[in-house]
């Protein structure tokens, strides 16, 4: 067990140095020049070279990348270029409103996709499980600006039961949690089924049953807790794809998350900002899997032995 | 913020003049407060740096400055100043403070301040956009070349007196003097706030920063010693940031909002206007913009001025109108109507195909030509570039629609040789103020046609630029109908070049709720945008 985590861990160092590297030279590849775009349109050549100067901007390519790293080392990921404010600053003040909106929207996609999935695999070939496929397959193939205004125009506008956008109470994350949870509790369904049905052909099952054992039993006790091992390593995926590609469900509920902030940033070439959010998604990403790692085996002994 | 000022910089809107006589039947109720919407999260708040039509407006609530303007004209008044004398020869600027005015940290604003505030903003250190308004300043390109941290231009003989030294007479100083880049700000607090001053403003204005939770909202309160009595008018205002505009609309019709600073969307602009209750909630006015196509003249075919003739004449302006569901005029020379200057007589290239297409085979082109359009990649600026590669081709030319991020378009614009064409709607000029000299020089004149710069058509014209020069040393306010007409002259004059295809002037749309009071022009005020000073709660 502490090989693995110490393994991943020097993984994790080497892919967010490659993420740092490979953004970092995307960014310089861009033909916008961020000292340009400061000094505005009134400004001198003089004043342009100036800012240049200032930020760095003028030394090699290797050079700024250097100083960018042993500057990351030291926990310090720059200055905004557009509100001359710590990137660190602006990152963490958005985070923990994206890691609540992760948080619920991973657990209305689980409970949704477990019992979903579950039902059609018991029912597998009947109405209630290509409703469910179907279903699904919308969940999966919907615009999430869609299903976010719908969500929103239904419950918030029509009914009034939820507020429309904000952040701060309970209230305001179901419709944001429920639009991410809607939308990924496809995919979950889909594997939920398959690995069940899978599960349901085998022969303790079949054993199981043979025993008189309740087929509520037989689901819970014995199907599920085999079908669920996908589920975990999904579940450390969406913890990564939620930190950075959630701009979409953030901006029409007014969701202070970071994503909001990366668009932003995009839109500015604001690339203190832009590196920041890409290594802080990066890291999530690691972490995310490396907890599905750690948790696939107290659920799963045969991984334990292997 | 880039993109924000690119698309509105600031002073955006300019309007009617009559509206102070509506305003005057009706008298603003002290007390209120209210709630602002926008998209983006508020940049910075900090006077030197801010350059962004979201956050100009709170800058100019949050300082004051010598200059300011009366609440919904372009007409500068004195305002941190008590008066002001100005040299014959227009070289020396004389201002007197108003005595006991506070920041909001307790402490006295002296002359010093101006002094320090205007050097701070030119200092490369700073990292400003609005350093290159103060140039007509003595000792201006000693402290931008880093000679020197301080103004030789600037001299405070006593607490109450800021004398201004330029090395050549400008007739806009007094509009730069209003602009928000000359803020007053205390030092102190500049350097207590250690390089986030953005975040922690200290001034002297109609309005306090009470709170700002990053990426949510911002609450503004009145400053109750602001040094103008009954000023504002509304006890706060809440901006909440992150609201899609939609979504926005949607709390403006419950009742949660009272501004939706992102205007209506096209797609729900019929709507809301033919409702019930439309008519008084938008805000509809013009504003200092023109939206224009580059023809850069450094690039075949365009270096012939009979094709860029040409292109004037194929371009079918009131469509381009019609795709924006009517909220802009067609344009016919580079200033916007409300500008002064701005020549009615003047008619500019009808449009007409058969004279277009006769006119290329005049130069050369009997068949056409193959050639590239820039724009940027946001809705509806490709469909507007669509619109124009159609009426393009229907005289013969082919041109190749290249839709890229805006920061992209401006690279290549300022690259010489890259772009023979660029439709620079969502970047196009607005007016940093109400003057015609700001439509000029960095866009039109010589000094813009550099690399980097923004003059995208590459046009240099020595005669007008001598011209332009001479315009602005007409300080005198007596001149000054004069050089309004000689301003407007350079701009018609510069068309028989064609450097540019001026498409339209598009218009500013604001939607607020029932109860809020008070003109349309201080909801689209031309030198603030929203006049948060001026507006009222209706009770």
């Amino acid at each position: 067990m502490i090989f693995l985590i110490l393994r991943r861990l020097v993984q994790a160092a080497l892919i967010l140095l490659g993420v740092a590297a490979i953004t970092f030279v995307l960014l310089y590849a861009l033909p916008a020049d961020p000292a340009r775009m400061i000094a505005g349109r009134s400004a001198t050549a003089q004043t342009v070279a100036n800012i240049r100067h200032e930020l760095g901007l003028d030394q090699p390519l290797l050079v700024q990348f250097s100083t960018y790293l042993s500057n990351l080392l030291h926990g310090n990921l720059g200055r905004s270029y557009a509100q001359k404010t710590e990137v660190w600053t602006l990152i963490a003040a958005r985070l923990p409103a994206t890691l609540v909106l992760m948080l619920a929207g991973i657990l209305v996609e689980v409970a949704l996709g477990l019992t979903l999935g579950t039902i059609a695999a018991v029912r597998r070939g009947g109405f209630i499980d290509r409703l469910v496929m179907t279903a699904s397959f919308v969940g999966v193939s919907a615009p999430q600006f869609v299903v976010a205004l719908l969500l929103l125009y239904v419950f918030a506008v029509t009914l009034g039961w939820l507020p429309m956008s904000g952040y701060g109470t309970f209230a305001h994350v179901v419709l944001p949690a429920a639009t991410l949870g809607v939308l990924g509790a496809g995919w979950y369904a889909r594997m939920v089924r398959s690995a069940m049905i899978d599960v349901l052909n085998q022969d303790y099952v079949r054993t199981a049953r043979a025993k008189g054992l309740s087929s509520r039993r037989i689901i819970f006790r014995h199907a599920l807790p085999n079908a669920i091992l996908p589920i975990i390593a999904m579940i450390g995926i969406d913890i990564g794809q939620f930190m950075g590609g959630v701009v979409v469900v953030e901006a029409v509920y007014g969701w202070p998350g970071i994503g909001q902030l990366a668009w932003q940033a995009i839109q500015q070439v604001d690339i203190p900002i832009i590196m920041g959010v890409t290594l802080t998604s990066a890291l999530a990403i690691v972490i995310g899997n490396l907890l599905a790692d750690l948790v696939a085996p107290l659920i799963d002994p045969r991984i334990r032995t292997r | 913020m880039f993109k924000r000022w690119l698309r509105h910089t600031t002073m955006a809107t300019m309007v009617a003049l009559a509206p102070l006589a509506a305003t005057a039947q009706e008298t603003p109720k002290q007390g209120g407060d209210i709630v602002v919407t926008y998209k983006d999260d508020i940049t910075t708040l900090d006077p030197a740096i801010g350059y962004d039509w979201v956050n100009w407006s709170m800058i100019k609530s949050l300082y004051s400055r010598l200059m300011d303007y009366a609440p919904g004209t372009p007409n500068p008044i004195p305002s941190l100043a008590e008066s002001f004398t100005v040299s014959p020869d227009g070289l020396t600027y004389t201002f007197k403070l108003h005595k006991g005015v506070k920041f909001s940290n307790g402490r006295e604003v002296v002359a010093s301040d101006v002094k320090y505030s205007i050097e701070r903003a030119v200092n490369p250190k700073t990292q400003g956009p609005g350093a290159g308004f103060f140039g007509a300043i003595q000792g201006f390109e000693d402290e931008t070349g880093g000679k020197t941290e301080t103004l030789s231009g600037i001299e405070t003989p006593d607490e109450s007196t800021v004398i201004f030294h330029l090395s050549r007479p400008d007739a806009t100083f007094l509009h730069v003097l209003a602009i928000n880049f000359a803020s007053v700000v205390p030092k102190e607090a500049v350097e207590a706030a250690g390089g986030d001053f953005g975040k922690k403003p200290v001034g002297s204005g109609t309005f306090i920063l009470k709170d700002w939770t990053i990426g949510q909202q911002l609450v503004f309160e009145r400053n109750k010693d602001y040094f103008v009595k009954g000023v504002p008018y509304i006890d706060s205002f809440k901006v909440e940031v992150g609201q899609e505009p939609l979504v926005a609309l949607l709390r403006l019709q419950k009742g949660e909002v009272d501004i939706a600073g992102d205007g209506i969307p096209p797609a729900k602009f019929l709507e809301i206007k033919n409702s019930a209750d439309g008519a008084q909630m938008i805000v509809d006015g013009e504003q200092l913009h023109t939206g224009y196509i580059t023809l850069n003249t450094r690039v075949k075919p365009f270096d012939s001025v009979k094709v860029r003739q040409a292109i004037n004449m194929a371009i079918n302006k009131d469509r381009i109108v019609r795709i924006l569901n009517g909220r802009a005029t067609p344009a016919n020379q580079p200033l916007p109507p409300l500008m002064p200057g701005y020549d009615k007589s003047f008619t500019g290239y009808a449009y007409d195909v058969a004279k277009a297409k006769a006119l290329l085979a005049e130069a050369g082109f009997p068949d056409g030509f193959e050639t590239v359009l820039y724009s940027t990649n946001t809705d509806p600026q490709p469909r507007i570039a669509q619109a124009i590669q159609q009426d393009l081709a229907a005289v013969g030319v082919k041109a190749e629609v290249r839709a890229l991020a805006q920061a992209n378009v401006i690279s290549a614009g300022g690259t010489e040789g890259e772009a023979p064409m660029i439709w620079s709607g969502g970047m196009a000029w607005i007016a940093d103020f109400p003057d015609p000299s700001n439509f000029y020089g960095p866009i039109l004149g010589c000094a813009g046609a550099v690399q980097g710069g923004w003059n995208w058509s590459w046009y240099c014209n020595a005669d007008l630029d001598k011209r332009a020069v001479a315009a602005d040393s007409m300080s005198d306010p007596a001149k000054s109908a004069e050089r309004t007409v000689a301003w407007g002259k350079v701009f018609t004059d510069i068309m028989a070049d064609a450097p540019w295809v001026p498409v339209i002037n598009e218009r500013r749309v604001v939607a607020k709720s029932l109860r809020m009071g008070g003109a349309d022009n201080i909801y689209i005020d031309p030198t603030r945008v929203i006049n948060y000073d001026a507006i009222y709660v209706k009770q």
